[in-house]
């Protein structure tokens, strides 16, 4: 009867929809950044961190001047204006699309710390089993529900910044105008962060970038019963 | 104590552009020879025709990011609360003198004769009779302790007071369902705000930091202080006020700076 129910009602391990938003988050997210880092030039929070032109979206002077006769400050915040839309439209459609057909329980709970500190040992060992890449490790999880974590605190700080005083309730979370901003730029330090270790990993295991291009292996179609269960049945 | 910016505004040099760079550069820019300039211009023209679509992927672009600027203006005046105040300060947090910042430098103010000042009224006004400085200082004084944010990310806590501008609109007898209220200055700056922050209640003309009339950096004699928007938004040295329907703009606006830009 299960196996019937695997055959028929099988899809792939990252449907369409998902990898649809997989790949409009990294839009999104190279657009924040890059203008994000133009923005911060404008009034840098520490003397010692710059970023260089090159490097940001907005600041290309030769466009700038053109367009607007400025050295590109109003270029980047157009872009973070843009993208923010695309970030927040495209995260609550995610967001709802995991709670809704249970994929983010499924795929990122529970994390165990024995789970976790078990990945770790085995990666220094270079044990670290990929054969199966529709089940998350420890660690996975852990890098994975942080970052939704972090992206959410980001976005909400970044919400502070925008309207410190029609979300003012909001903004005096973070202490003052500049916790907000610092918060805001900490946030994208660890995204950027994450972002490395993301990209080498999928580079270091093709078959995981390759899923979320193509949509991978198949897998059973309901996540509803016990993950666990489920993967047991497929030893 | 003087509080200068640590890094400095990005709309104005930190320090003079040191001329020796010219005279060490000279034989360098004289080097390059006009014709090869001339050539390379050829060049970069045919290479505009093959590659057009760069060129106009650019255009496109920057038509995308105006239009998304447009739409931000809209979403914006609909989150704005006209009866959401913003949060307000004590006297120990102001900083004083405030902060100074303009598209140039403070040794380049040309200070205002404010026996010779008058504040010019237009557009959807009745009594349009220009105002001097005694007819504004006659009027009731508002006092506001609000946080000035700068588009490039900087803060402090200012002192303002001066007429309410609601009040003043409505002594002049201003159209309030027009939609907007521009300013024009002595520094030939120009902005405008939507008339519902021009209503709001922390919205005054300012004429006095800290219970001291205005230095001449700040705006003297007359300048925009809103709690809602912006630091570029609030116009410093204003000779001219006007009510009108017609779109018009701003210094940074029209340098791709978002209109609304509220808080």
């Amino acid at each position: 009867m299960a196996e019937t129910k695997q055959t028929t009602r099988s899809k792939p391990l990252h449907p369409l929809g998902l990898r649809i938003m997989h790949w409009t988050n990294a839009v999104a997210i190279i657009i924040m950044i890059c203008s994000g880092i133009k923005i911060y030039g404008d009034s840098p929070i520490f003397s010692f961190i710059s970023f260089p032109n090159a490097l940001t979206l907005g600041g290309d002077p030769d466009i700038a001047w053109k367009f607007h006769g400025n050295g590109g400050q109003s270029g980047a915040l157009q872009w973070h204006f843009l993208g923010m839309w695309i970030l927040v439209l495209n995260g609550l459609a995610y967001l709802t699309y995991g709670i809704v057909t249970g994929r983010l329980r499924h795929k990122l709970l529970p994390i165990r710390p024995r789970e976790v500190i078990a990945t770790i040992r085995d990666a220094m060992r270079f044990h670290l089993s990929h054969d199966d890449i529709t089940v998350y490790n420890g660690v996975q999880k852990l890098l994975y529900v942080g970052i939704i974590l972090i992206a959410i605190i980001e976005v909400l700080a970044g919400l502070a910044i925008w309207k410190p005083v029609q979300f003012s309730t909001l903004a005096s979370l973070f202490y003052s105008f500049q916790g907000a901003r610092l918060v805001h730029f900490f946030g994208m330090a660890a995204i950027v962060a994450f972002l490395i270790v993301h990209v080498a990993l999928a580079l270091l295991v093709p078959r995981t970038l390759l899923a979320m291009i193509t949509g991978g292996p198949r897998v059973e179609k309901s996540p509803a019963p016990p993950a666990k269960l489920a993967h047991q049945t497929g030893e | 104590m003087r509080i200068r910016p640590p890094t400095g505004s990005q709309f104005r040099p930190a320090k003079p552009i040191d001329q020796s760079v010219m005279a060490e550069n000279k034989a360098r820019i004289e080097r390059i020879d006009r014709r090869n300039v001339l050539r390379g211009s050829l060049s970069l023209g045919a290479l505009t025709l093959l590659g057009g679509c760069d060129v106009s992927d650019t255009d496109t672009m920057q038509s995308v990011l105006t239009a998304v600027s447009a739409w931000n203006d809209r979403a914006q005046a609909l989150l704005f609360d006209p009866n959401r105040l913003a949060p307000t300060f004590t006297e120990a947090e102001v900083l004083k003198p405030p902060r100074f910042n303009a598209y140039f430098s403070e040794a380049d103010i040309t200070p205002i004769d404010v026996a010779n000042w008058k504040l010019e009224l237009g557009g959807l006004i009745s009594d349009k009779r220009p105002k001097t400085a005694p007819d504004i200082y006659a009027m009731p004084e508002q006092e506001i302790i609000i946080r000035h944010v700068c588009v490039e990310g900087w803060d402090y806590i200012g002192q303002w007071s001066g007429v309410n501008l609601r009040r003043f609109l409505e002594s002049v007898g201003a159209d309030l369902t027009a939609k907007y209220v521009a300013f024009h200055c002595f520094d030939d700056y120009y902005g405008s705000i939507d008339m519902a922050t021009a209503l709001h209640p922390q919205t005054i003309l300012a004429t006095k930091y800290a219970k001291e009339y205005l230095g001449d950096p700040f705006g003297f004699p007359l300048r925009l202080r809103t709690a809602t928007k912006l630091g570029f938004k609030n116009p410093k040295w204003i000779t001219a006020i006007e009510v009108t329907n017609t779109y018009p703009g701003g210094f940074w606006e029209d340098r791709g700076f978002n209109w609304f830009s509220g808080m």
